[in-house]
């Protein structure tokens, strides 16, 4: 299912639709058919003008089965499209799925147009003539209702025949049958005279530019390797598998050609262990995990936080707690990004905001790595990696420099009038010298014990240790002076502000969007950095009489802002590992208009 | 660049007190280490020391190199990316049996098994020291310590049988008695192309002293230690009267040469691929209450992890020329809007 939601998509993209997408899938590889917990769902919204949400309710769900109609059916439009594969509704499956009686036949789908069709039965017939068993047939049902909503959405049919071509160039008999049963589904819709309506959805008014359909994960990889060129440094990924992370380490694995080095480690810990090292080596140290592997990171970071060493931690955040949702979304590690740590270890958080932008974000949590020699956190999701959107690919020569330099010379001259290196004397960033080793007369010794102001060497001095927790936690706050202000949208004189961090962008955008269609007031904001908020966050907020932070958690971006700026941030929260709907982001805004 | 003849133990030393305990058997391991360097042939500026937590995770600091005191027991996994990111280092690890067998036993283990270039040095002391003396993953049955007051009950590790199980290609074990069998052991490990894993059997004296004194003191080392040395009979004892022999039963036993004639005595060949026989030797003894061998337990070839990564690394930029940002950005469908 996943793979004929990824071919409509494609195939939509590239007719220049706008679109956003939301794969739901289960975490189990081979979960039973035909029940609850094995239903795979691809939900996509396109567009013919700008969107940033895979949509509310859709209008037009496609239910291979029982339980897949059991389970999605709620999120259908009233008076939606209905269309179901009719062969799979046998007692079995019905009774898999929980119904006591058939809905096809009790009438409780009469609120929508209900579609029956024998998908099943047809692709076996259509590939019985090509000599596949009914057994392989049965596989390429799905092909069948992609080319019967190809048909609806009057999507073009070549490029999915030459895609299913390629794709399974290596089986013929599998080729065949695809092919088979895609056109079985395009010239069902065209002749059963079944529907009376197709959709046309005419390609959206992009800016012009180069677009590519692109996912979180892969946005951010290469938003990875295009920081690598930019910093004019390599690239070293120490990663552990984990979903839905684990896309990053595929792909990066790929590209060796850039010089990336990509490093399987044995646990969560070596995976960070390993991209500390390669920062001392000089090279990007990075790192992606989700939550589980955050929590194991933990004492790492702080050695990093201590090394004070660039290191990029990438967390693509899933449910939880523990080994929770780990196939859905949710924004619940803000806090562990902020405070997950031993001691004073603050460190800087960046959250990406939508698929394709999570390119720039990484590309932003390099530049602060490097310059200020710091690990920082760079927040993305389920929703954002998986999903997918049109992106107008970036004018290369218009990406910022964010090359440093490495220390050559030593920085200080002892008593005795002998230059030496000290590894903690600090630049106008309050960033310490990045000395690689190789480098000659720089030798250094640095860990995790408390150091020396200036020297590095350990101390255990009392006014020390607190120089040093304080101008740690300084060079961290004044990364403010070097990221953007917040920007407002919508109505600057409005009572109300919907503001928000990481992949509810598109939701509050399009809910605040849609109550000012209404002719209410509200302003919206985005925030793209966490740790430290921007310079003119405070005042922003303290403008507006009621401040509202959607967030797939208990209200933990409230929490931080509450607590730093003493404002009555009010909390909405949906922890049901699926993002807003604007739907629901705009009836809470319409409430806090009334 | 420093001139690589010039240098002398002095050069390789901070001006960092050290901060042992008077007596401690690390004190010896940190002599041989600086009187061995100016040796080795390598510059300060490219030899690196990582360590994790423990007292002779310390270490780093004493040595004009660069250096790195991790977190504990991660010290493998640190200098494994180090290793990778910069193939021209030469990086040691140092560390205790605590940090090195308990907390960071799995990345010891995938360290051997994946031959990254590291100089692994484990001193085992069987307890822990820088907590005050707990037992530790090597201490004996019966250990009585503050966190065994009834005697451990846990079975210890034999660190080179661990090691050559983790499918190690150097393992060799020494003590802290001997500076020079000390610095020929560290040699070899640094000769050898990939992971060397080094036991050296370490006094603290405070809270395991005397631990092992039976076989490592100069009076006990003919009757108790046995040094191994490549391509000759495994013989000891003071007037070499013991020797060591394979049985029909394939184990490794202690005999009288006298009893079974020169001839049938194990001659030690630390190249051969097949682990069995250094497995074998390891096995020859888990405590210091019998004859234990000491020397190089194995010495094999095989590719390193480092050459290998950056092998693949050229494959791919040979087959494709240099990553082009612009091609990647356009590797999928896109489409244009004018």
């Amino acid at each position: 299912m996943q793979l004929t939601g990824d071919r409509f998509t494609s195939v939509s993209a590239q007719y220049g639709n706008d679109l956003a997408t939301l794969p739901e899938y289960p975490a189990e590889i081979r979960a039973p058919a035909g029940t609850l917990a094995g239903v795979s769902a691809f939900q996509v919204q396109l567009s013919d003008h700008d969107i940033t949400t895979p949509g509310d309710a859709p209008n037009v769900l496609v239910a291979m089965n029982p339980a897949a109609l059991k389970a999605s059916l709620s999120v259908l439009e009233a008076g939606g499209t209905l269309i179901v594969n009719e062969d799979t509704f046998d007692d079995r499956n019905l009774a898999k799925a929980g119904y006591a009686t058939s809905p096809l036949e009790d009438d409780s789908l009469r609120g929508y147009n209900l579609y029956r069709v024998p998908m099943t039965r047809i692709t076996k017939e259509v590939c019985a003539v090509l000599g596949v068993k009914p057994r392989d047939a049965d596989r390429s049902k799905n092909f069948f209702a992609l080319g019967l909503i190809s048909w609806m959405y009057t999507r073009p049919v070549q490029p999915t025949i030459d895609w299913i071509s390629s794709r399974f160039r290596n089986n013929e008999l599998v080729c065949t049958a695809n092919t088979a049963a895609f056109k079985a589904g395009h010239a069902f819709g065209e002749t059963a005279e079944l529907f009376d309506f197709i959709y046309e959805i005419k390609p959206a008014r992009l800016a012009p530019g180069t677009y590519t359909n692109i996912s979180g994960n892969t946005a951010l990889s290469w938003g990875l390797v295009a920081a690598g060129q930019l910093a004019k440094l390599p690239l070293f990924l120490g990663s552990y598998p984990i979903t839905p992370a684990s896309d990053i380490l595929h792909e990066l694995s790929k590209l060796k050609q850039f010089g990336v080095r990509t490093f399987q480690a044995e646990d969560e810990i070596a995976a960070a262990g390993s991209a500390v090292g390669a920062a001392y080596g000089g090279h990007i140290g990075l790192t992606t995990t989700s939550g589980p592997g955050v929590a194991l990171k933990g004492e790492t970071i702080g050695l990093a936080v201590s090394l004070e060493l660039p290191m990029v931690v990438i967390d693509i955040q899933r449910g939880g707690p523990s080994t929770g949702l780990p196939t859905k979304t949710e924004q619940a590690d803000l806090l562990m990004a902020m405070y997950g740590r031993h001691g004073e270890s603050p460190l800087p958080i960046v959250a990406a905001y939508s698929s394709s932008q999570c390119f720039d974000a990484a590309i932003e949590a390099v530049r602060i790595a490097v310059k200020y020699r710091t690990p920082v956190m760079l927040l993305s999701d389920g929703y954002l990696a998986n999903g997918t959107e049109p992106w107008k690919l970036p004018d290369l020569d218009s990406l910022p420099d964010i090359s440093v330099s490495f220390a050559t010379e030593p920085n200080h001259v002892n008593e005795d009038g002998v230059a030496s290196f000290w590894p903690y004397l600090r630049d106008e960033n309050l960033a310490r010298p990045w000395a690689v080793p190789g480098t000659p007369g720089l030798m250094h010794r640095i860990g995790g014990i408390e150091k020396e102001d200036g020297t590095g060497n350990i101390s255990y001095d009392p006014a020390n240790h607190e120089f040093m927790v304080r101008m740690r936690a300084e060079r961290i706050a004044r990364i403010a002076d070097d990221i953007p202000e917040v920007e407002v949208e919508g109505d600057l004189d409005a009572d109300v502000l919907v503001i928000g961090w990481g992949s509810t962008w598109g939701a509050i955008g399009t809910a605040c969007a849609r109550v000012r269609a209404e002719g209410g007031k509200v302003a919206n904001a985005h925030l793209t950095h966490l740790n430290p908020f921007a310079r003119n966050l405070g005042e922003i907020l303290r403008s507006f009489k009621t401040v509202l932070v959607p967030e797939m958690n208990l209200g933990q971006l409230s929490r931080l802002i509450r607590a730093e700026y003493l404002v009555d941030a009010q909390s909405i929260s949906k922890i049901m590992g699926q993002p807003f709907t604007a739907a629901e982001l705009a009836e809470h805004v319409r409430g806090a208009l009334a | 660049m420093t001139d690589l003849s010039v240098t002398t133990p002095k050069d390789w030393a901070t001006d960092q007190e050290v901060r042992w305990c008077p007596g401690c058997g690390d004190y010896s391991i940190l002599t041989a280490m600086r009187m061995l360097m100016p040796d080795l042939g390598v510059r300060r500026e490219d030899t690196v020391f990582v360590s994790g937590i423990g007292c002779a995770a310390r270490f780093p600091y004493y040595m004009n190199t660069y250096g790195v005191h991790g977190i504990h027991g991660r010290a493998p996994a640190i200098a494994t990316g180090l290793a990778l990111a910069r193939p021209d280092l030469h990086i040691w690890v140092v560390g205790g049996d605590g940090d090195m067998l308990s907390i960071g036993g799995n990345h010891l283990i995938h360290a051997l098994r994946r031959n990254v270039n590291l100089k692994i040095l484990m001193f085992n002391n069987m307890i822990y020291g820088l907590t005050k003396g707990q037992y530790s993953p090597t201490s004996e049955v019966g250990k009585v310590t503050k966190s065994t007051p009834m005697g451990s009950i846990d079975q210890p590790f034999n660190p080179l049988s661990l090691a050559i199980g983790a499918e190690a290609t150097f393992v060799a074990r020494t003590h802290d008695m001997d500076r020079e069998h000390m610095m020929a052991m560290f040699r070899q490990a640094h000769a050898h192309k990939g992971a060397a894993f080094v036991e050296v059997l370490q006094n603290c004296n405070v809270f395991n002293d005397g631990a092992w004194e039976t076989i490592t003191k100069k009076a006990a080392r003919d009757e108790m230690l046995i040094r191994l040395e490549h391509g000759k009979s495994i013989r000891f004892g003071v007037d070499n009267e013991k020797g060591v022999v394979v049985g029909g039963d394939g184990q490794a036993r202690i005999v009288e040469v006298a009893d079974v004639g020169e001839a049938a005595i194990l001659v030690h060949d630390e190249h051969r691929d097949d682990p069995a026989l250094a497995f074998m030797l390891s096995r020859l003894s888990s405590s210091p209450f019998t004859p234990t061998p000491v020397g190089v337990f194995r010495n094999v070839q095989r590719t390193e992890y480092a050459e290998a990564v950056s092998g693949q690394l050229a494959a791919a930029q040979a087959k494709s020329g240099p990553g082009d940002l612009g091609a990647l950005l356009r590797s999928g469908p896109t489409w244009t809007v004018e």
